[in-house]
């Protein structure tokens, strides 16, 4: 189903193949369009959207991963990177209460699921998410109250047990 | 429009806007020297062209400003299929060409020795994947020009470039683009934008020039 990149995930829908995540959300919000909306309908919000979701795309697990897979200046390096990113979103966020504004959108789809890493990165890196960015972190425990959010994050513990067998197995102690 | 003539990411933009027919200034960055103070300030996160400056507000990422354009003027030229599933297998592609063709293109292009060979090596596997996935159609998206010909496209000015610099041949390579290629400048958006074979050749060869032989 994923012949050229061979990764995960992968919808498929009457019989045929959706790749890369936010390609497949896009998808699903046109084919079911009837309810809960995740773009803007004005074409101006929508390229800021995918702007802002491609920005977490680009920078978010790329740079956690240093924090956790290096160690010395270079963790402490990407654990700096780690939080101007944490904070450039803060500053995107501002008081809304979410990405979208008012409602769940595509940017909070988007960033959402590396909240379950927060508690590794913070541990490998020895930082706080909530002390630098609070408003982040707020966000973040709103996404969880909603179902679709809490039923498929996966638990911050297990994350960490991960990356720690992980490293382990990259001979990375 | 903050622009570079060589630039393929605001090559694509400025091609999507003349399939448009909208008329736009276009701005030249004087890049690398020096980044103006608007090109800045319009784009604070990543600070790089193209940017689109619509309406005073600002769009960012080559790809992302194409969508716009095709959402905004949407009565004329569709760069996008209609089909949910259509526009996601464009999408991929036009995604697929960002992350694989553009990151080992730039180190064929700045880089020397077994670097550049290993780039290369990738770079032309990547594009025999296009040129598997084109096959017989005219465009990438069928009979219609889209999304993913305009993500391309800027390479194919480099071809003649690669050549050179790998000592091998595009016709043999992947035939079936360097066809898409011609059949893409026959296109005046295209050809009025894109730099010829060999203009492109002296202007990067002498990039190349300056960061590797320094």
């Amino acid at each position: 189903m994923n012949p050229v990149h061979k990764k995960i995930p992968v919808l498929i829908h009457n019989g045929k193949p959706v790749c890369e995540s936010l390609i497949i959300v896009q998808y699903i919000d046109e084919v079911w369009h009837d309810k809960n909306p995740l773009l803007p309908s004005d074409p101006y919000q929508r390229a800021q959207a995918r702007f802002w979701a491609d920005f977490v795309d680009k920078k978010v697990y790329d740079c956690g991963r240093r924090i956790w897979a290096t160690k010395g200046e270079e963790k402490e390096a990407a654990k700096k990177e780690f939080i101007g990113i944490m904070k450039k979103l803060e500053g995107e966020l501002g008081n809304k209460p979410y990405f979208g504004g008012e409602d769940f959108g595509y940017v909070d789809v988007a960033l959402i699921p590396f909240y379950c890493w927060f508690h590794a990165y913070e541990n490998f890196g020895n930082f706080k998410t909530e002390t630098e960015c609070p408003k982040l972190v707020e966000w973040a425990k709103r996404c969880m109250q909603r179902e679709s959010v809490s039923k498929s994050l996966a638990d911050p513990h297990k994350v960490y047990e991960f990356i720690v067998s992980l490293k382990k197995k990259l001979g990375n102690e | 429009m903050l622009d570079h003539e060589y630039s393929p990411p605001a090559n694509r933009v400025i091609i999507a806007l003349k399939e448009k027919g909208v008329a736009f200034v276009s701005k030249q960055e004087d890049l690398p020297n020096k980044k103006s103070s608007l090109l800045l300030e319009m784009n604070p996160v990543h600070k790089q062209i193209p940017v689109l400056i619509h309406n005073g507000k600002p769009i960012c990422e080559s790809l992302i400003i194409v969508e716009y354009i095709d959402e905004v003027w949407n009565d004329k030229s569709p760069l996008l299929p209609t089909d949910p599933h259509d526009r996601a297998h464009s999408k991929f592609w036009a995604d697929y060409i960002d992350k694989k063709i553009y990151t080992s293109a730039r180190p064929v292009l700045t880089t020397k020795g077994e670097t550049q060979a290993a780039a290369m090596k990738e770079l032309i596997s990547s594009l025999k994947i296009l040129d598997a996935e084109l096959g017989d159609k005219p465009y990438f998206g069928g009979k219609t020009f889209g999304i993913t010909d305009i993500a391309l496209v800027p390479l194919y000015s480099r071809f003649y470039t690669l050549e050179k610099f790998g000592n091998l041949k595009m016709n043999e390579e992947c035939p079936k683009l360097v066809a898409w290629g011609e059949r893409c400048l026959e296109r005046e958006s295209v050809s009025t934008t894109l730099h010829n074979q060999y203009e492109t050749y002296d202007f990067m060869l002498e990039i190349w020039k300056k960061l590797v032989v320094e």
